[in-house]
């Protein structure tokens, strides 16, 4: 990293000695700061005569040598939302004139990190601390005896997770331990983002802003370059309709798709966007805002013997209590800064107590909603008290099940409706019982599109594809199907797909039967794990076709997985390394290796939750 | 077979259902392509008729169909499995097979006693039909050609009491049904996994021949004085003639049927026709040269006059008969007298002559099941445990406990007792009251049956007691369509489903089975059959002549005119 590359002489081909002099005179005694500035200068100066250096940008561009500061922005994200926490970020960043580059991990190679001057890591953590598929192979990379040294690295990290988990933010810590590790110096204190992150995160987006000031400024004038993101510029109406400002769309159908004797209540859920002008992909999700139930309302009112009527501040609003319960606050997942809060405020000692054994809580939080927690802890609070305990509600996330060329302005989605029985009472999602039963037909619904790059058809339509979505995991490979249907695809199509029983739970049967008999699917595979005495999975089906699936990859078979990530998807990924051992002749550490280069070419995909 | 052209074939486009017979393999179809098919748990095209020849139908539970279109769900789709049980005569041993695989693997976990004298599981998932073929067969029981353009299950009159002469007459039933079974290992192959055998020879089938027959062909094997097995519903009928308690010969009374079409006056049910007397060495002979003369002479063009019963009317039954007697090498003598007394089945308790003792219960719709307070299953399997005699299944959807030794009958009577299986208020009516299983499992109802039988069995109650002649009895079928599973056309009083809550009312039969009824009342609802039958049964309490049964009183006070030539009087 050195202009100093060449002192051994002129570099005669380019340079005569009187101009190689004149330069290395006038660059004598400039310190490390003030070469790199000059370089980009130089550059910049090259680009104007030749015209042919920068990407086609509306500013004059001067493209950045080296050593210039750069702002790169890496994304590990497994549902969107690190993605969209980073493009906000990349919008302050801009709006500061500062110009930077956003890549996905997935798409960023590990040893181009010695080359960054500032980099801004944007990471969620998923299940038991682990890093998001996109994100797998930087991680590793950092942590390994690869990784080189960073001394001239500035960073700054954003983990996202849930604060319910025992590994919360594992990952974001990951980043920023190892970057610092490797002599990468943090620009901001590391921010650790829960389930309501959006204002920590904007908060956190100015103060590095505002640090990276001195850098950038002392670089000069040449902020403009432009370097080519990589993401698709959003649409108008993805702009205009966002989590922040969602579109009023209609509820058109909510229909049971499993039979009378389920154990599951699985519905397809159909939703106009009429009008809205929405275009969504298949493989995106959506967004929906919903309200809770007014008898889980009513239930906490009366546990603490509140009325609903107080009128209390959340966020930039006063409404009343009732109206922050319904609409604004997330009243069904547990986690703990409501027990933490609610206690302080209550002074339970049987919740202070519990909040002693971290690990205690855990598994009592585990099982529980709130409403559990208050009805065995039921005090007295003050209503703004109350309204502070709780983390303002989030929308949820569901993947998309229709394809737009199918059902052009409508959007279909497949809902598990999650309603059990558990210490002696009926408990049920919040969003999932908003959608399958509280919701009218014809009734507004808020919803945005979350997209989901990572998680596409191959743009080779005669590339085959291996879909494994068992439970509502079927549904962004009905909407791959609806697509490759509409686009005459060619590529051969393998469904794997599982639930409990075949007379009851075999989602979208009919149109699966379809698909078959008009020859768009090839093969489906299924496995009903309460048909037989021995459960079986989706996995075990894969297994059991493991030469054929082997096939499929070895002919360039893209493979994605949908639905839970906990379990299914782990062991799904197990099976596929399994499968490439035996009948790929590999060690499993060369399978482990093939599975790498599959999530590098894109070809293995995963939406799990 | 000959190739020569008779003038009794039908000439014209044959019926679809021969091409598919033609095209089968012997019944093989792509039967196993299907049951790899996991993706429905139905049979496709052909495979569809074709699994009828193995004894199963394809059904869905109706009730919910349109419930599952709306889920994305194709329908419910099962099979039922009817079994091949000469006789109705089954061991303890096999009952207590059927009982557990009833238990587990059916979704209704019942077992059917049907009014083809055997046994039948509803709601079989397409997963576990090999297992239950399998399993039936481990236990010696089979359901090859219990459905399908093939002779089915051979009846045979339950009389219990004339034990010597019943053990005949079913060993001459269960020969007749082993001599017309089909030939074909399409069965083993399929169900058994038995071992694919190249055959080069045809036909494969010597009696029914490689296209099987024109249509379905049912025979019984009848004890007088009881007509229990009904013989005028039945093609073929060996009507047992003995001397001095020994069985010699039998009348053979060819033709019978009872479905028709609604709306199709070419389709009537008509009585068997009386050929005449053979000795038991010709049995088997002329069981094979009826049903070869059906299968040569019927009609393959057109279904719904497919039945031998047209073909005896087309050709004639002159003609017909001595193609029997040509085709046998048998002439037919003049039929011996005997003398049909009644249908029912007698319950309770009789001694037979051989000293052993047989009990007759009455199983309401057939329908064995668990019922909260009336764990009928349980009751039977209990009786299989520690009974050595057999079961018989009747005609009439009834269960007798045969051959019980005197120190035995005590400990079957408590449990059958305990377990709700002897009730002993059961009226009258309700013993001579009978349904087919129509809604919800079979494809062709049109109106219920079963399930509405105890309603009307409880109105025909009602209507006996508000005249005064409570313990009467009328002989009162339902059926859910006019293919007559439920034998309305041999009832005194026959309703025949026509749609949802709508039945056409026959008068007239008779309490033996010998006379068809007549239609009285098109498409009325179930409101107006018993405004109309409160009257009937009012005249008949008031008019009725010593001990005229209500179907000769309809007659004789000329309510309505009797059924003599169904081909020809049945719509007049």
């Amino acid at each position: 990293m050195s202009v100093n590359s060449n002192q051994n002489g002129a570099p005669g081909a380019v340079l005569n000695e009187q101009q190689w002099n004149a330069i290395t005179q006038a660059i004598a005694g400039l310190n490390r700061d003030q070469l790199t500035w000059v370089s980009g200068y130089v550059a910049g100066m090259a680009a104007a005569q030749g015209g042919a250096v920068a990407p086609a940008a509306a500013a004059p561009v001067a493209a950045a040598p080296a050593n210039t500061p750069t702002l790169t922005i890496l994304v590990g994200s497994q549902t969107g939302n690190a993605m969209g926490v980073a493009k906000g970020f990349q919008a302050q960043a801009e709006a500061a004139g500062y110009t930077s580059k956003l890549v996905s991990m997935a798409d960023y190679k590990p040893r181009s990190i010695k080359g960054e001057t500032h980099v801004a890591v944007f990471v969620s953590t998923h299940g038991e601390g682990d890093a998001p598929d996109d994100a797998i192979e930087f991680h590793e990379f950092l942590g390994g005896k690869k990784a080189p040294k960073l001394d001239g690295l500035k960073f700054a990290v954003l983990g996202l997770g849930d604060s319910s988990y025992e590994f919360f933010c594992q990952t974001g810590k990951d980043f920023d331990e190892r970057l610092g590790k490797l002599g990468g110096k943090a620009i901001v204190p590391r921010l650790d983002c829960d389930v309501d992150y959006e204002d920590a995160a904007k908060a956190w987006g100015e103060q590095l802003v505002a640090a990276l000031k001195d850098d950038f400024a002392s670089a000069g004038t040449h902020d403009v370059v432009t370097v080519q993101s990589g993401v698709a510029a959003p649409s108008g109406a993805e702009q205009m309709y966002t989590k922040k400002s969602p579109f009023k769309a209609t509820l058109i159908e909510s229909q049971k798709i499993t039979g009378r004797d389920s154990v599951k209540d699985i519905r397809h859920i159909e939703i106009s966007l009429e009008d809205s002008g929405i275009q969504y992909r298949a493989g995106d999700a959506l967004g929906i805002w919903f309200k809770n139930s007014a008898e889980l309302v009513a239930e906490f009112l009366e546990l603490t013997g509140l009325s609903g009527s107080e009128e209390v501040k959340v966020g930039d609003t006063t409404v009343s209590l009732s109206e922050a319960l319904t609409s604004k606050l997330e009243l069904t997942l547990s986690y703990p800064t409501f027990v933490k809060a609610y206690q302080e405020a209550t002074g339970s000692e049987g919740l202070a107590a519990l909040m002693e054994d971290k690990a205690q809580l855990r598994t009592y939080l585990a099982e529980r909603q709130l409403i559990d927690i208050v009805r065995e802890h039921p005090a007295k609070i003050e209503a703004q008290a109350f309204a502070d305990a709780f983390r303002p509600l989030t929308p949820r996330l569901y993947s998309i099940a229709s394809s737009q060329d199918e059902v052009e302005e409508e959007v279909h989605l497949t809902v598990a409706h999650v309603d059990y029985e558990a210490f002696g009472k009926r408990h049920q999602g919040g969003a999932s019982s908003f959608l399958c039963e509280r919701l009218e037909e014809g009734a507004e619904v808020e919803v945005y599109i979350e997209k989901n790059d990572h998680f596409r058809l191959p743009e080779n339509t005669d590339t085959p594809v291996i879909m494994v979505g068992p439970g509502t995991g079927i549904a962004p490979f009905r909407a791959f199907m609806q697509e490759r249907d509409a686009q005459g695809a060619e590529g051969k199509n393998w469904l794997f797909f599982g639930n409990p029983n075949f007379t009851q739970d075999f989602l979208y049967q009919v149109e699966w039967q379809g698909y078959v008999k008009s020859g768009l699917v090839d093969k489906i595979t299924l496995a009903f794990s309460r048909d037989q005495k021995d459960k079986i999975y989706v996995q075990h089906r894969l297994t059991e076709n493991g030469k054929e699936v082997w096939e499929w990859l070895e002919a360039g078979a893209h493979f994605y997985v949908c639905g839970d990530a906990t379990h299914m998807a782990k062991d799904v990924e197990a099976a596929l390394v399994s499968i490439i051992q035996e009948h790929g002749g590999k060690s499993e550490e060369d399978a482990k290796a093939y599975i790498v280069a599959l999530r590098k070419a894109k070809r293995y995909q995963k939406d799990v939750y | 077979m000959s190739n020569e052209k008779s003038p009794f074939i039908v000439e014209g486009k044959l019926a679809d259902n021969e091409r598919l017979k033609r095209e089968s393999n012997n019944l093989r179809g792509t039967i196993e392509q299907d049951l790899k098919d996991d993706l429905t748990g139905g049979f496709t095209a052909d495979n569809f008729q074709l699994i009828r020849f193995h004894g199963m139908y394809q059904q869905d539970d109706r009730d919910i169909r349109a419930e599952r279109g709306k889920q994305k769900l194709e329908p419910l789709h099962n099979v039922m499995l009817r079994a091949r049980l000469p006789g109705g005569v089954m061991t303890p041993e096999q009952w207590l097979v059927i009982d557990k695989f009833a238990e587990e693997h059916t979704m209704y976990g019942s077992i059917r006693l049907t009014t083809r004298q055997t046994f039948q599981f509803h709601g079989v998932l397409k997963p576990h039909i090999k297992l239950m073929h399998q399993t039936l067969n481990k236990t010696g029981i089979d359901s090859i050609a219990t459905a399908g353009d093939v002779n089915r299950n051979v009846l045979c009159t339950s009389n219990p009491i004339q034990s010597q002469l019943h053990a005949e007459a079913y060993e001459w039933a269960k020969k007749i049904s082993e001599h017309l079974l089909p030939k074909t290992r399409a069965y083993a192959e399929i169900w058994l996994d038995g071992e694919k055998v190249e055959t080069t020879e045809k036909p494969v089938e010597p009696i029914l021949g490689d296209n099987y027959l024109p249509r379905k062909f049912k025979t019984t094997v009848v004890i007088p004085p009881q007509n229990d097995v009904d013989l005028h519903a039945n093609d073929l009928n060996f009507v047992a003639i003995a001397e001095d308690g020994k069985l010699v010969g039998f009348n053979v009374l060819v033709g019978g049927g009872l479905a028709m079409t609604h709306g199709d006056k070419s389709t009537y049910p008509r009585k068997a026709t009386d050929f005449g007397f053979i000795p038991l060495e010709n049995t088997l002979d002329v069981a094979a040269a009826v049903v070869t003369t059906q299968r040569d002479w019927g009609n393959r063009v057109n279904r719904k006059n497919a039945k031998t019963k047209y073909t005896l009317e087309r050709v004639g039954a002159d003609n017909f008969k001595a193609e029997v007697e040509k085709r046998a090498g048998v002439s037919f003598a003049e039929s011996r007298p005997y003398e049909f007394t009644t249908r029912g089945d007698s319950f309770g308790w009789v001694e037979g002559i051989d000293g052993n003792y047989h009990l007759t219960l009455f199983i309401e719709n057939g329908r064995i099941l668990d019922f909260p307070g009336r764990p009928l299953k349980t009751g039977c399997a209990e009786i299989a445990k520690i009974h050595k005699g057999d079961f018989r299944l009747t005609a009439n959807q009834n269960l007798i406990i045969a051959g019980v030794p005197a120190d035995q009958k005590a400990a079957i009577e408590k449990i059958a007792r305990d377990h709700k299986l002897i009730e002993d208020d059961t009226s009258n009516q309700k013993l001579d009251s009978m349904a087919c299983v129509s809604l919800p499992t079979c494809p062709l109802a049109m109106a219920e049956a079963e399930r509405y039988l105890p309603e009307a069995v409880g109105r025909m109650e009602g209507l006996l007691a508000s005249h005064g002649v409570a313990d009467d009895s009328i002989i009162f079928r339902i059926t859910g369509c006019p293919n007559g599973c439920g034998r309305a056309m041999l009832a005194e009083i026959g309703l025949v489903g026509k749609g949802p809550g709508k039945y056409n009312l026959h008068l007239g039969g008779n309490r033996e089975g010998t006379r068809i009824p007549k239609m009285y009342q098109e498409n009325i609802s179930e409101d107006e059959i018993f405004t109309e039958l409160d009257t009937l049964i009012g005249r008949w309490a008031k008019e009725r002549e010593s001990g005229e049964a209500f179907g000769d009183f309809v007659i004789r006070a000329g309510v309505i005119a009797p059924v003599v030539d169904s081909a020809r009087d049945f719509y007049e």
